[in-house]
């Protein structure tokens, strides 16, 4: 048997996923990126070879994907996170025609083919508004733990209008709030309100088709996901393994690398 | 009545002798040679007292500044030279201190700050303003104008050129709408002669504008060639890089023999390229177009993220808008020198106005005239003028046509506004998506 893999090194965390020659996943890993890039990319290898029970040797081909992908030192080529989200979508839902992929420093909107292929893509720019590093700053200014953000935000009753674009002085804004007397859940319904807000944005200028798959580690929102259903008035496809759909994108181009390089050569053609 | 361009040498076979090795490289080595040479003419000016006229790219009127012997200062290209030579930063951050907005054009605010310096610049000293000609094809160059008038009392003369009043509403050359645009623009010609006249103390010579307009018309003529030889493949120069050092010549050295000279060469240069199949990139995978003013605080590395996948820039809009519309070709009349002068800045200006604000027309064109296989929209965040409505364009254009675009947004001056490695994870998903697309074609292709 053989095995393909994608590691998806991001800004805030490390993915790593393994699966086997009919593309079903068979070993996941997920770890802080930290500071050191490479380290982390091999921890989270490592961690996902030994979830699949798989042995490296096994495993013919890696990618590499996200802002650390070249860092991914061990692996065999490196495609961005724009296609593996994209790939990694519509493998999960294959009616996916637009995905929005919510990381901890960037917001994609990408338009997609019936295979997974780019039509068109937009990203958030310059700032983290938008994205889930805005959530982390609600998180701490209202010292209430990241996971239970969107629960407690689903209990709000009128939602507070959060007027900044900018991620630092969000925490601000918010703590005004807490001083004119408004309600946690109020403040963080507002927070997620705006971060559906500036993504909404993003979607509607590459134009929003459905199926809409959301993907990446916010996607564990539920609030978040309310949020965005609410205004976009359609249900959204949303995976458990939304934090891993970059790297099931990598290791879906590593597969296709891998049957290509065993595909018999067409007379008079390359293999 | 334009002159047709001239029929494209088709590649020719490798038994032809090569190009003598001087003039492969000329255009770029003579134009940057050119540009210096133009600088230490001001810097020169400046140490001597002298001060001079203050131009814009679209729509210098150096025709008639020639006449009176003005030195020529385009404070675009020395905003420019500041970013590509990583000193924006200083002047930006300067004229800030100075009260500045950051949202403010970063060309006018690295001028301020030239100002401020008393025209220290990094290619020499800048003389003082005693003149400022703008057209109100950019909204800024009104108010940019103003500072110089309020610093050093520059007199500033704006001349209004009548724009297309709507998508695929143009007047044609001789009907009544156009001929009443041409004879308001000509009244402000014959104004601005008069006060070059009394600024100077200098009469104007009719004769010698027939002489610079003439020369104008050699840089016009050779413009519009050198930008049809890109059709052929490879393309035969980069409209990012290459094209940008030619606009210096382009807008420097306008009107003047010297530049007529250059362009003439540089036309010759790339015709022999032409025929020989010599390309800009070494191998050439994707055609692009480029939309927008370039990133010049990474011009080279920018151009890089592009050509690292075999993607060459064979067209651009800012060869078109930043060279005031010279891609025209247009020939003026030397027999009516300020009639004629009248219809070509209308005419030029007016496309220039046109390639920024309704460019998705002559994209869509371009697409199928020279083969491209994407296209770039680099928005830039300080300036309004080129940037509005690109957003638009793009969607306008990916509505009537299937082509691969970018959208890429940083800035021309402000590299605290450029993230090199975002751009790069853009431009890298660009090229994955056109990779992709190609290999569904040649599937769909081969059954």
């Amino acid at each position: 048997m053989a095995y393909a893999a994608g590691v998806d090194v991001g800004s805030t965390q490390t993915k790593a996923i393994v699966i086997d020659e009919a593309g079903r996943i068979v070993g996941r890993a997920l770890t802080d990126t930290g500071a050191n890039v490479i380290a982390a990319a091999q921890e989270a290898f490592g961690i996902a070879l030994r979830d699949g029970k798989v042995r490296e040797e096994e495993v013919e081909y890696v990618i590499g994907t996200g802002y650390g992908r070249y860092k991914v030192t061990f692996g065999n080529a490196q495609v961005t996170e724009i296609s593996c989200h994209a790939r990694g979508a519509v493998h999960m839902f294959p009616k996916t025609r637009t995905v929005l992929d919510m990381g901890g420093q960037d917001t994609k909107a990408i338009r997609v083919g019936t295979h997974g292929e780019i039509g068109d893509f937009c990203m958030n720019d310059k700032c983290a508004a938008g994205t889930g590093r805005f959530l982390g700053a609600a998180s701490s200014a209202l010292e209430i733990p990241l996971g239970d953000l969107g629960p407690t935000a689903l209990r709000a009753e009128r939602a507070v209008k959060i007027s900044t674009t900018c991620t630092v002085f969000a925490e601000s804004e918010i703590l005004s709030w807490l001083g004119k007397g408004r309600k946690v859940e109020d403040i963080l319904l507002g927070v997620h309100q705006s971060i559906a807000s500036r993504s909404i944005g993003l979607l509607r200028r590459v134009g929003i088709e459905p199926e809409v798959t959301f993907t990446g580690g916010v996607a564990k929102n539920v609030g978040m996901i309310r949020t965005l259903e609410q205004a976009l008035g359609m249900k959204l496809n949303v995976s458990p393994d939304s934090h891993y759909i970059g790297a099931l994108g990598a290791a879906l181009f590593s597969l296709d690398h891998i049957r290509a390089s065993r595909a018999p050569a067409r007379a008079g053609g390359k293999a | 009545m334009q002159k047709p361009p001239p029929a494209l040498p088709g590649p020719g076979s490798s038994n032809e002798p090569r190009p003598p090795p001087t003039i492969l490289g000329r255009g770029n080595a003579e134009g940057a040679k050119l540009v210096r040479r133009w600088f230490e003419d001001l810097d020169a000016t400046a140490k001597a007292g002298g001060s001079a006229a203050y131009v814009f790219v679209m729509g210098s009127f150096a025709e008639v500044l020639r006449c009176f012997d003005l030195p020529i200062v385009l404070p675009e290209i020395n905003s420019i030279q500041t970013a590509v030579r990583h000193v924006a930063h200083e002047y930006l951050n300067e004229a800030e201190d100075y009260g500045y907005s950051p949202d403010i054009c970063g060309y006018v605010k690295a001028d301020v700050a030239v100002q401020l310096r008393r025209g220290e610049h990094p290619m020499g000293r800048i003389p003082r303003p005693a003149l400022a000609v703008l057209t109100n094809a950019c909204n800024t160059y009104v108010k940019w104008a103003e500072i110089w008038e309020r610093m050093h009392g520059t007199r500033v003369f704006t001349l209004d050129i009548p724009g297309t009043r709507a998508a695929d509403r143009k007047s044609p050359p001789g009907s009544r709408s156009f001929e009443n645009d041409r004879r308001y623009v000509e009244g402000q010609i014959r104004e601005l002669i008069a006060l070059c006249e009394e600024i100077t103390g200098k009469r104007f010579d009719i004769d010698r504008l027939r002489r610079h307009m003439g020369w104008s018309n050699e840089m016009n003529e050779a413009w519009s060639r050198i930008l049809e030889l890109n059709r052929g493949r490879p393309s035969v120069f980069s409209a990012l890089t290459d094209g940008t050092i030619y606009l210096g010549v382009s807008n420097a050295l306008r009107a003047s023999g010297a530049g007529a000279r250059d362009f003439r060469e540089l036309a010759e240069e790339l015709t022999l390229k032409r025929a020989q199949g010599i390309g800009t990139v070494t191998e050439e995978k994707y055609r692009l177009i480029f939309v927008g003013v370039p990133c010049y605080p990474i011009f080279r590395r920018f151009n890089e993220l592009f050509t690292e996948w075999g993607g060459s820039f064979v067209c651009s809009t800012y060869l078109w808008f930043a060279s005031g519309g010279a891609n025209r070709g247009f020939r003026f009349d030397l027999d009516r020198p300020i009639e004629s002068l009248a219809e070509g800045s209308l005419l030029s200006v007016r496309d220039a106005m046109d390639s920024m604000f309704l460019n998705d027309r002559v994209t869509e064109e371009m697409i199928e005239e020279f083969g491209i296989d994407g296209v770039v929209y680099h928005p830039i965040k300080s300036c309004r003028t080129v940037s509005t409505g690109l957003a638009d364009g793009r969607r306008a254009l990916m509505e009537r046509k299937d082509v691969a675009t970018l959208f890429l947004e940083s800035d021309m001056m402000d590299r605290r506004v450029v993230s090199e490695a975002q751009m790069k994870n853009r431009a890298d998903a660009f090229f994955e998506g056109l990779a992709a697309r190609r290999q569904r074609e040649a599937a769909a292709a081969g059954g």
